[in-house]
């Protein structure tokens, strides 16, 4: 290499890069000693006057800093000096450093500008090229800025080597100064017409750029983007236009009819698949309302899917699943393929598959396909296996559970997914069983059923991942304990001396379901006492009617059993666990005492007997649904200042308080579905029934035209939501009374079971699976800065613009863009003081034309004017 | 745009990587680390795609191809066509084989500076800037005299 046999020749004892690396290889104190070895060596050499010793310590540092991960950021200064030498060598390395270890903080930053300067400039094309690169990685706004004369004679350049990487450095001048768009955008759109492919692949590859942060400003070069697409052959040059006509073609719909025949045209000839990816992937994306275009799409995509190539494979599954929400029928027609793919090698494949499928799971077919998934995910790997069992409780769950019909069998369902070996979705399961519990009272015989199964296990309860389903079923337990058809082993199983493995949290709920079964049973063992006495024979049968009567024997039993296994709870550490337990006992010891007496006595006059009846009525007030909204509706009492008291709290503990934001995300979280938090009622579900009470709902009516306007708007799409007050309860109304007989019609004969009805709630009514969070394009002001003046280089480009494509007046059409200039009133302002500042030609006309504009096109429309040629 | 290129080689030494949005060191080390433990967990015969959202942000996507004892990894989003960024491994590595003859791994550890300034030819700021192995080499062959 040159650069060390300069340096041999320079200075013998330095060591070279080369050296270096070889030293690396054989060195045998350890890397770490080697590095800083080498450190101490290059911190010397480098403060050096001599230019070449000093390269090529930044050589080695450089190369270090790559690799190894050391920090070069404090040669800043050296690399500067480096990069002044008049020797390509050396010019080489500085710029080389100065890339890679540069950045806006960089205090030396300003100091290269006269430099890169002078090497754009130069006359050695290298150099400039040098100097090209290095402005594309680290150029700042003061640097853009300074330099942007320069990259504008550079654009005009003879030679393509330096032209392309000009345009290619446009980029990164325009982001960071978005006034030399004024400047360069004129030169740059000439490229456009280059015969040269590496400089028009250089060109539409910044406007695809361009056109990604901001489609609105590059729409009106579509004529020229359109006569790239139709005549240019070289296929990269091709995928950019693609690219930029997706991203037109999705803010202005009928360029995608002028398009849509050229694609199709490539798609059929050429023969590289990366042409016909992005082909197809443009048509999936912006195109797929032109029918012909998407077939042919589709069509490619089949062709794609049955490759050999595990690449194509996965890009045809892309592919198909860009296309599956607006036009599902592409992914029926190749659904062997994707079943096919599930059970392919490649994970990404498999994914790919598996989502697909879900998008396919509708009401009839989704018992089959959740059974085949089930099979595969026993045979898959703890990650695909548990990627499977989340798509098909997100599936089945969304919009509360809207596409299952037969609850039963999911319900079954849940429990079989705790059984599988590798699941660790636990939490997600356990909110949809309590879920479910509370929204459809169809189901849950059935959810009392599984969850015994699931209680009775003793070997659940040493799997971690399950604990949650089991907390959830011993909840379902307990609260729906009248379906229950033994009760007694119920509570042997809440009580096993197994529970000692669960946490202590989950043991409460344990607790208190052994608790509720209790209260159930000493209830029913009452009051077929009652009805003894007072000699109806029916209502005895009645009262137990599918369990086996309560005798004195059996009570006895139940609560000396109860007694054992919280006996030794008493003297546990967690608190909640001992508090619950204690309670229990207690209460069992009241009882003993009045059971342990004569029972011929009026028993509703005993203590035990009220009790009983009490915690009865405790329990028996069923739960549903909470709405992430429910906490703004509860109205402050008056006298209750929320807001005062909390000051003081800060100040103890500032550090643990976060603030309480007023939209229904934070509630969201807050209001989760675990069992403990469930006990905070709301107001509206006071009744048994499941229709809101008309009471809460005329309170809020009443608040709500007190206090409209603090009312946050209502989170789900509904058309309800700007109507009166008087709307809400009606619209809650109807989403309880879905009769079971409205799904007749649409079932198939073969099932017999009506689809029960399942509790909706109006609003705040959100899912519990989150979608992922919105991905929100960060355009920052630089961008729409940017945007501003790519539009106004248009307009001014337009202006001197004679040719005949616009044959409207030239006039009118450019007042027409002014109108449909997305920028706001204020933004003008601003741009106008700019405008003024800087005075550059046709600055101030265009912004005087553009107030003019302005006034008179108030409600103007925001479609860009596109010139006849293409229309 | 094009936000990284990396080779290492089977070990996960890195040879060669380049990062097109400004990181520091120790950051740049640690996406080293997580490209090489997601590539060495991929079997044979599946496809040369990632998702890598996790290490680089959203709508990034990873292309690798392993030759020999090297992995070469190219980080790209949106803007870049997958197929097409395979093709540019290939260019990458045909020049690579005109400019040392039947490259291979030494090659690559003893000729930094011309491997990167192959690199620079390839890709500019971020962006494919010549695809023809003829062209950049031409060029390099300049700059190294």
């Amino acid at each position: 290499m040159s650069s060390s046999s300069t340096s041999i020749m320079d200075n013998l004892f330095q060591r070279s890069l080369e050296d270096l690396i070889k030293g690396f290889r054989l060195q045998l104190l350890g890397e770490s000693n080697f590095i800083s070895r080498a450190l101490e060596e290059i911190r010397r050499e480098i403060k050096v006057t001599d230019l070449s010793t000093k390269s090529t310590a930044l050589h080695k540092l450089s190369y270090l800093a790559a690799l190894h991960g050391v920090d070069m950021s404090w040669a800043a200064f050296h690399a500067v000096e480096v990069v002044s030498s008049s020797r390509f060598q050396h010019k080489r390395i500085g710029y080389q450093a100065i890339t890679q270890s540069f950045h806006e903080q960089t205090s030396v930053l300003l100091l290269i500008t006269n430099q890169v300067r002078k090497d754009l400039t130069s006359a050695n094309e290298y150099e400039v090229s040098l100097a090209l690169e290095c402005l594309s990685r680290i150029g700042t706004q003061d640097l853009a800025r300074d330099l942007t004369p320069e990259v504008f004679t550079l654009l005009g350049s003879s030679k393509a080597f330096v032209k392309k990487k000009a345009i290619g450095v446009v980029l990164r001048v325009f982001e960071k100064y978005p006034d030399a768009v004024k400047v360069c955008f004129k030169r740059l759109v000439e490229n456009l017409e280059s015969s040269d492919p590496q400089i028009l692949s250089a060109v539409v590859g910044v406007f695809c750029e361009l056109a990604t942060r901001d489609p609105g400003s590059c729409l009106p070069l579509a004529p020229e983007f359109y006569k790239v697409l139709v005549d240019s052959r070289n296929n990269w040059v091709l995928i950019k236009v693609l690219k930029i006509f997706a991203k037109l073609a999705s803010i202005e719909p009928r360029l995608g009819k002028k398009v849509a025949e050229p694609i199709c045209e490539h798609m059929r000839r050429t023969v590289a698949k990366s042409l016909v990816f992005e082909c197809i992937r443009t048509v999936v994306s912006s195109l797929s309302d032109h029918e012909a275009a998407l077939k042919l799409a589709v069509a490619k995509i089949r062709e794609f899917l049955v490759e050999d190539d595990p690449n194509l494979k996965y890009l045809g599954l892309n592919a198909l699943s860009i296309v599956a929400p607006k036009h599902l029928w592409a992914v029926l027609e190749n659904k062997e393929a994707v079943v096919k793919a599930l059970s392919d090698e490649d994970p990404n494949v498999k994914l790919e598959a598996l989502h697909l499928l879900m998008a396919m799971v509708n009401e009839d077919n989704v018992s089959e396909i959740s059974r085949i998934l089930m099979n595969y995910a026993l045979k898959s790997d703890p990650l695909f296996c548990n990627e499977i069992i989340y798509s098909v409780l997100s599936a089945c769950s969304r919009n509360a559970f809207e596409i299952i019909v037969d609850f039963d069998w999911y319900v079954s369902l849940l429990g079989e997914m705790a059984r599988i070996p590798h699941c660790q979705r636990g939490e997600e399961i356990e909110h949809q069983l309590i879920d479910i519990g509370m929204r459809v009272s169809d189901a849950r015989p059935q959810l009392v059923r599984v969850s015994w199964a699931l209680l009775i296990d003793p070997a659940l309860l040493g799997n971690l991942f399950l604990h949650p389903i089991l907390s959830a079923a011993a909840w379902i337990s307990g609260e729906y304990v009248e379906f229950c058809k033994n009760p007694y082993e119920t509570v042997e199983a809440l009580l096993q001396p197994r529970t000692g493995l669960l946490p202590p949290s989950i043991r409460a709920i344990y607790i208190h379901s052994a608790f509720k079964v209790l209260v159930f049973c000493l209830r029913s063992y009452f009051s077929a006492k009652e009805s003894i006495l007072s000699s109806s024979a029916q209502e005895f049968s009645s009262t137990s009617s599918s369990m086996n009567a309560f005798t004195y024997e059996s009570i006895l039993n139940l609560v000396n059993v109860i007694e054992l296994g919280l006996g030794p709870l008493c003297g546990t550490h967690d608190v909640e666990v001992q508090e619950r337990a204690k309670n229990v006992l207690g209460f069992i010891g009241m009882l003993k005492q009045e059971l342990g007496e004569k029972l011929d006595l009026q028993d509703n006059e005993t203590e035990a007997f009220r009790v009983t009846a009490f915690m009865e009525d405790l329990f028996s007030e069923e739960l549903g649904p909470v709405s992430t909204t429910a906490q703004e509706k509860v109205c402050v009492p008056d006298g209750l200042k929320l807001k005062e008291n909390l000051r003081d709290l800060e100040e103890i503990c500032g550090e643990f308080l976060k603030p309480v934001e007023s939209d229904s995300v934070s509630y969201m979280d807050k209001i989760s579905f675990s069992v403990s938090k469930l006990r905070i009622r709301d107001q509206q579900e006071t009744s048994s029934s499941s229709s809101p009470p008309h009471e809460a709902s005329s309170l809020l009516a009443e608040h709500r035209k007190r206090h409209g306007m603090y009312y946050l708007p209502s989170q789900k799409d509904d058309p309800d939501s700007n109507g009166t007050p008087s709307d809400y309860p009606l619209a809650n109304e109807l989403a309880n009374e879905i009769s079971p007989n409205a799904f007749n019609p649409k079932r198939k004969p073969s099932q017999s079971k009506p689809r029960p009805v399942v509790v909706k709630l109006d609003e705040g009514d959100e899912l519990r699976i989150t979608p992922q969070a919105k991905t929100t394009i960060e355009t920052g002001n630089d961008d729409e800065s940017l945007s501003r003046a790519i539009q106004s280089a248009l307009l001014v480009k337009n202006k001197g613009k004679e040719k005949d494509k616009f044959e409207t007046n030239p006039n009118s059409g450019q007042r027409e863009k002014e109108e449909s200039s997305r920028i706001e009133e204020n933004h003008q302002n601003s741009e106008k003081k700019k405008k003024k500042k800087k005075k550059k030609k046709n600055g101030e006309g265009s912004s005087k034309h553009k107030s003019r504009g302005r006034n008179q096109a108030a409600a103007a429309s925001e479609q860009v004017v596109i010139p006849d040629f293409l229309l | 745009m094009i936000k990284a290129v990396m080779m290492m080689n089977t070990q996960g030494k890195p040879r060669l990587a380049k990062f097109y949005d400004y990181m520091p060191v120790e950051k740049q080390q640690e996406l080293i680390r997580g490209v090489f433990s997601v590539l060495s967990s991929r079997p044979e015969n599946v496809s040369n795609f990632l998702e890598i959202d996790s290490l680089f942000g959203v709508d990034s996507r990873l292309v690798y191809k392993h030759y020999a004892t090297l992995y070469f990894v190219l980080v790209f989003d949106g803007s870049e066509n997958e197929l097409a960024m395979l093709d540019l491994i290939q260019v990458l590595v045909e020049t690579l084989d005109k400019c040392f003859s039947n490259v291979c791994e030494l090659d690559i550890v003893f000729n930094y500076s011309k491997m990167h300034a192959v690199l620079d030819e390839i890709v500019f700021g971020g962006q494919v800037l010549e695809t023809s192995s003829a062209e950049v080499m031409k060029a390099v062959e300049e700059i190294s005299k």
